[in-house]
């Protein structure tokens, strides 16, 4: 395998089994939690850079996936009885049958009217589960704590729970690097940089386009079903969080925009960084404007983000930087 | 049916409102190819603007909004140098992230100020009963400021020499450039007047609804859908679609539970900008 | 092998970065001063009490009171020298606290470290449903004690859990005293409009509402929720007109309730009850002025109600705690202005758990909840007793207190007019 030779597929790969694995070696419940949420925001990162970072379609509603994931996953597992495993399979692929549909519809649109046609889906999609009483309707669904027990018990059940977010979230960065050095990857950046251009070439922007949708409306679905069910409830308003797509596209443009490396460290530093503002006397009643003239620094002065830079500042690591 | 027209009434006449507050989305899409996120805390900005100059100087609401516009013309060209300027040109996703940015500021920094109390402008005008309809007097003089508004700015773009720059800017910059309009002042003050339009009708809601710091994100969605219905870049499908909006709103609880409100106007947001992405009336 | 040690390098900042983000610890929020012990009589051992505080985000406000409520009681039970065991053993508490930020995530988070690394014996739920939600799950994994406030919810106590206990009356509930009010007042009312916003405390709050109304022999002539954030009201007013009840029930948060309220009155809308959820019993309701005038609403608890020891043995049960104006008087010369439900609430919490370990005598997790399953007392909170069956843990014994904004001498005050027993005005009705 090309790969495994590829230092920066190391680098992506490692960093995110180490840290991920920290808490296992420790066996900090507190370290589990934080670390938890980190590598959530990872796939939600990874697999929007898919398509945002990689194909150049702004998608403001890549919560939408999150939210389905969890609400099926969350249905399967609290009404159906099924195991977490194959209730947050079940949930990626009708997540997946979604994104394809969508994707064939709404990819035809371009810029700004694609973005704007992402938030449309999201706020109704959560406006039909708000009234579709078979989930729960605006109340949502809780799930009965008896069912934790198929798992070794609630203590257990979160482990476990822990231990399949290390593993979706090293498959989407593996799959975001699988993506990103192939020839479809590289069909993605011509469009991303002239559509038009690219179709003319003889890529086959519609089907490839509509291929990289579904393949990041995958992990955000995952994680949903995990972070649901480790939740114990769903509710429409915790699922189809707009905001939660705004957060993920930041985390990409902090670390670096259709780069491998640089949603992970997005993700990270975002969350240390809201955690810093929240907590800090100085910035916490500011955090959110100073947030704002932060984001509006990086994207004024480092567009292209953490790893980017380091990539056009340093050429020598490129290698291991992907 | 005795419900159905007044609830087409009170959807036409806040449809006004609504179409006013599109209006300024729509425009600056239209000459610089811009989506503007701030445009919700802009329309909340104008909100605690009428609001303060109510409640801290006693200026009647109408008054205020005098001060808006001004100030809204002065704060959008502000912003237009800071925010959009330096990132004309470059992808879509750098203004969409540089707006939101100012959208986190103007939020944060409002509620750090005002909390997010809910807010009320104790003021009105009366009501008038007309057969099986009640017509609010706040709610007749929103719609025709609205009105007002709007025929200014078709006026403003259509007959004057500073309008007619800002629609060849919009339609092409270089070539404007060209003929000796300096794009950069007409471009600043195109985002002004977006600015201004958002904040008018944020003082004009005020008027009508409680509110608090975070209340912009729905009129900000709203926004999105009408200028869609509207075709974006077109001014004056926004007041149509803000018309059809308003509509909607009347007509869905009618029919069936209001709950579903949501689902129809987001659904047949997506059909329309799919089916007819140059909206109802076309582009411009 | 230049790329190895780039690549060694990078991996090693890198990594350190990763790891050093969940290191990253919240700062505690901050504690109440703790005096040094003063020199114990007895034996005595510290108890770590957990909870998280929404310091930060959309129930920052509620939360601070909720906190200042827990804060007071620990206060006065240091006054009194502690806990005292039968056995002689004084225990002393000892508070942890971070921000939740109002979000879930978080509180998951949290919750966890408060056991895992602060070692909580007891834990006490952040405010809201959703969040003591996210915190019950938690809690219960590790078999901890908590005791809920601010959070009305049912659903928790549907989940099987056995050592969550709820202080508030749940949401079922919320509004059936509102029903037995206008069947009260007038025998002819027969048509009820429900009317909620769609969200899940008040879709519960109105679901429950319904039956019951139904079972009490009305007609619900509306039963319709509405979106979250809906500021125009018009439509749908014109609908409810429509089905001409003589009542109206429902609502969800301030915000939008105190829209309906507005707009109800803009249109003279020609009914002769309306009681709505939440935002009659927040003081900033009264900024809408007349519109405000008649408007009815639940409340947990009142500073006005008549809880005491008396009402305690009329109703059978014992008393504990400090009375009513004890706990106002207390708490104003503390924080300097009146407390509301949310301060009263974080008070009856601790409250309720000094109760419980000193019946039980211990603080064994198993003992204390043996003591709260036979709980049945009457604090200044009013009555609190626990369903032991199916539902357990949720509250059985307290009741609502339902307000009505009135006008006295050109201002809008509140007063209390439902249940008959406890009413401190009479109503304004009909409405219209």
């Amino acid at each position: 395998m090309r790969w495994l030779r590829d230092p920066s597929f190391w680098v992506s790969v490692l960093i995110v089994a180490l840290a991920g694995a920290w808490p296992l070696v420790t066996g900090s419940a507190s370290g589990r939690e934080d670390m938890s949420l980190i590598l959530m925001f990872v796939i939600l990162a990874s697999s929007l850079n898919i398509v945002l970072g990689y194909t150049g379609y702004v998608n403001f509603g890549h919560i939408v996936f999150f939210g389905l994931g969890g609400y099926i996953g969350f249905y399967l597992i609290s009404q159906m009885g099924w195991h977490l495993i194959p209730a947050a399979i079940a949930g990626a692929i009708v997540t997946a049958l979604f994104a394809a549909v969508l994707g064939a519809i709404i990819l035809r649109l371009r810029g700004a009217y694609f973005a704007l046609a992402t938030i449309g889906v999201n706020e109704a999609v959560r406006a039909l589960i708000v009234n579709w009483d078979a989930l729960g309707g605006a109340v949502g669904m809780t799930m009965n704590f008896k069912r934790y027990q198929a798992y070794g018990g609630p203590m257990n059940a979160l482990w476990v729970a822990y231990g399949l977010m290390i593993v979706v979230a090293l498959l989407s960065v593996i799959t975001s690097y699988g993506v990103r050095t192939s020839k479809f990857g590289l069909g993605l950046l011509a469009i991303r940089e002239d559509e038009d251009a690219a179709l003319v070439l003889g890529i086959a922007a519609p089907k490839a386009k509509t291929i990289a949708f579904v393949l990041s409306a995958i992990f955000p679905a995952l994680a949903g079903a995990l972070f649901f069910f480790k939740n114990g409830n769903i509710e429409p308003g915790d699922a189809f969080r707009l905001h939660m797509s705004v957060e993920g596209i930041v985390m990409i443009m902090l670390g670096g925009y259709g780069t491998v490396l640089g949603p992970i460290v997005g993700a990270a530093t975002y969350e240390r960084l809201r955690g810093y503002l929240l907590t800090s006397p100085i910035f916490k009643d500011l955090q959110l404007a100073f947030a704002g003239v932060l984001l509006l620094l990086i994207i004024i002065f480092v567009p292209s983000g953490l790893v980017g830079w380091l990539r056009n500042r340093f050429p020598k690591v490129r290698r291991v930087l992907a | 049916m005795d419900v159905l027209l007044p609830s087409l009434v009170d959807g036409l006449l806040i449809g006004f409102v609504y179409g006013l507050a599109a209006m300024g989305l729509t425009l600056i899409f239209g000459v610089m190819d811009v989506v503007n996120l701030s445009h919700g805390a802009l329309i909340v900005l104008g909100m605690f603007g009428v609001y303060l100059l109510y409640t801290a100087l006693g200026l009647p609401p109408y008054v205020g909004l005098f001060i808006m516009l001004i100030a809204g013309i002065l704060l959008g060209m502000a912003l237009y140098g800071i925010a959009i300027h330096p990132l004309l040109g470059g992808p879509h996703l750098s203004t969409l992230l540089s707006t939101f940015a100012v959208s986190m500021v103007i939020i944060g920094v409002g509620t750090a100020l005002f909390t997010s109390t809910p807010r009320n402008i104790d003021f009105s005008l009366g009501a008038v009963q007309v057969g099986n309809i009640r017509l609010l007097g706040t709610r007749v003089v929103a719609a025709f400021v609205a009105i007002i508004m709007a025929v200014g700015l078709y006026v403003f773009m259509y007959r004057t020499h500073t309008g007619k720059s800002i629609r060849a800017v919009a339609n092409n910059r270089d070539a404007a450039e060209l003929v000796g309009i300096p794009s950069r002042r007409i471009l600043a003050l195109s985002f002004g007047l977006g600015t201004m339009l958002a904040m008018v009708s944020g003082g004009l809601i005020a008027t009508l609804f409680p509110f608090n710091i975070l209340s912009g994100g729905v009129y900000e969605l709203k926004s999105f859908v009408i200028c869609v219905l509207g075709g974006m870049g077109n001014p004056t499908g926004a007041l149509l679609g803000g018309l059809i909006l308003g509509l909607i709103e009347g007509f869905v609880p009618v029919f069936m539970p209001v709950g579903w409100t949501p689902v129809i106007e987001f659904t047949l947001f997506v059909i329309i900008l799919l089916v007819r992405p140059s909206g109802l009336l076309g582009a411009r | 092998m230049k790329g190895v040690k780039w690549l060694l390098t990078v991996l090693f900042i890198l990594a350190l970065v990763v790891t050093g983000c969940a290191k990253a610890a919240p700062t505690p929020a901050p504690q109440p001063e703790q005096k040094p012990a003063e020199k114990p009589a007895a034996k005595t051992m510290t108890v770590v009490l957990g909870f998280t505080a929404s310091q930060t985000g959309k129930y920052a406000k509620e939360s601070k009171e909720q906190v200042q409520g827990i804060q007071l009681w620990l206060k006065d039970l240091e006054k009194a020298g502690g806990l005292k065991l039968p056995d002689g053993t004084v225990v002393k508490f000892e508070t942890k606290s971070y921000d939740d930020e109002s979000t879930k995530e978080r509180v998951q988070q949290l919750y966890t470290k408060l056991i895992t690394e602060d070692k909580a014996e007891f834990l006490i739920s952040p405010y809201s449903s959703g969040l003591t939600a996210a915190a019950a799950v938690i809690s219960e994994q590790y078999g901890k004690v908590m005791i809920t406030t601010g959070a009305a919810s049912d659903s928790i106590y549907k989940q099987g859990y056995q050592k969550v206990y709820q202080i508030y009356t749940p949401a079922s509930r919320y509004l059936t005293g509102a029903v037995d009010a206008l069947k009260a007042w007038d025998p002819n009312a027969k048509k009820i409009a429900v009317v909620y916003e769609k969200t899940k405390f008040a879709t519960s709050v109105a679901k429950a509402a319904k039956a019951y109304a139904e079972k009490q022999g009305f007609e619900v002539v509306l039963f319709e929720g509405y979106e979250k954030d809906t500021t125009d009201f018009g439509p749908f007013i014109n609908k409810i007109e429509a089905a001409k009840p003589d009542a109206i029930i429902g609502g969800g948060h301030f915000q939008d309730g105190s829209t309906f309220a507005k707009q109800l009155y803009e249109k003279k809308t020609p009914v002769k009850m309306v009681a709505i959820l939440v935002a009659p019993a927040v003081p900033e309701f009264a900024e809408l002025g007349d519109a405000a005038v008649g408007i009815i609403g639940p409340s947990q608890w009142e500073s006005l109600a008549k809880y005491s020891p008396d009402s305690a043995k009329a109703a059978g049960v014992s008393w504990f705690g400090p009375t009513i104006d004890e706990f106002v008087s207390g708490y104003k010369a503390a924080y300097g202005y009146e407390p509301g439900y949310h301060a009263a609430g974080g008070y009856a919490a601790g409250l309720v758990l000094q109760k419980a370990i000193m019946d039980a005598g211990s603080i064994d997790a198993d003992a204390v909840k043996a003591a709260l399953d036979k709980m049945d007392m009457m604090i200044f909170f009013g009555h609190i007793k626990f369903d032991t069956g199916e539902y357990h843990g949720l509250q059985i014994g307290h009741d609502m207190v339902y307000i009505q904004w009135q006008k006295k001498d050109g201002k809008v005050v509140r007063e209390i007019v439902w249940p008959e027993a406890a009413k401190t005005a009479e109503p304004v009705y009909p409405l219209r």
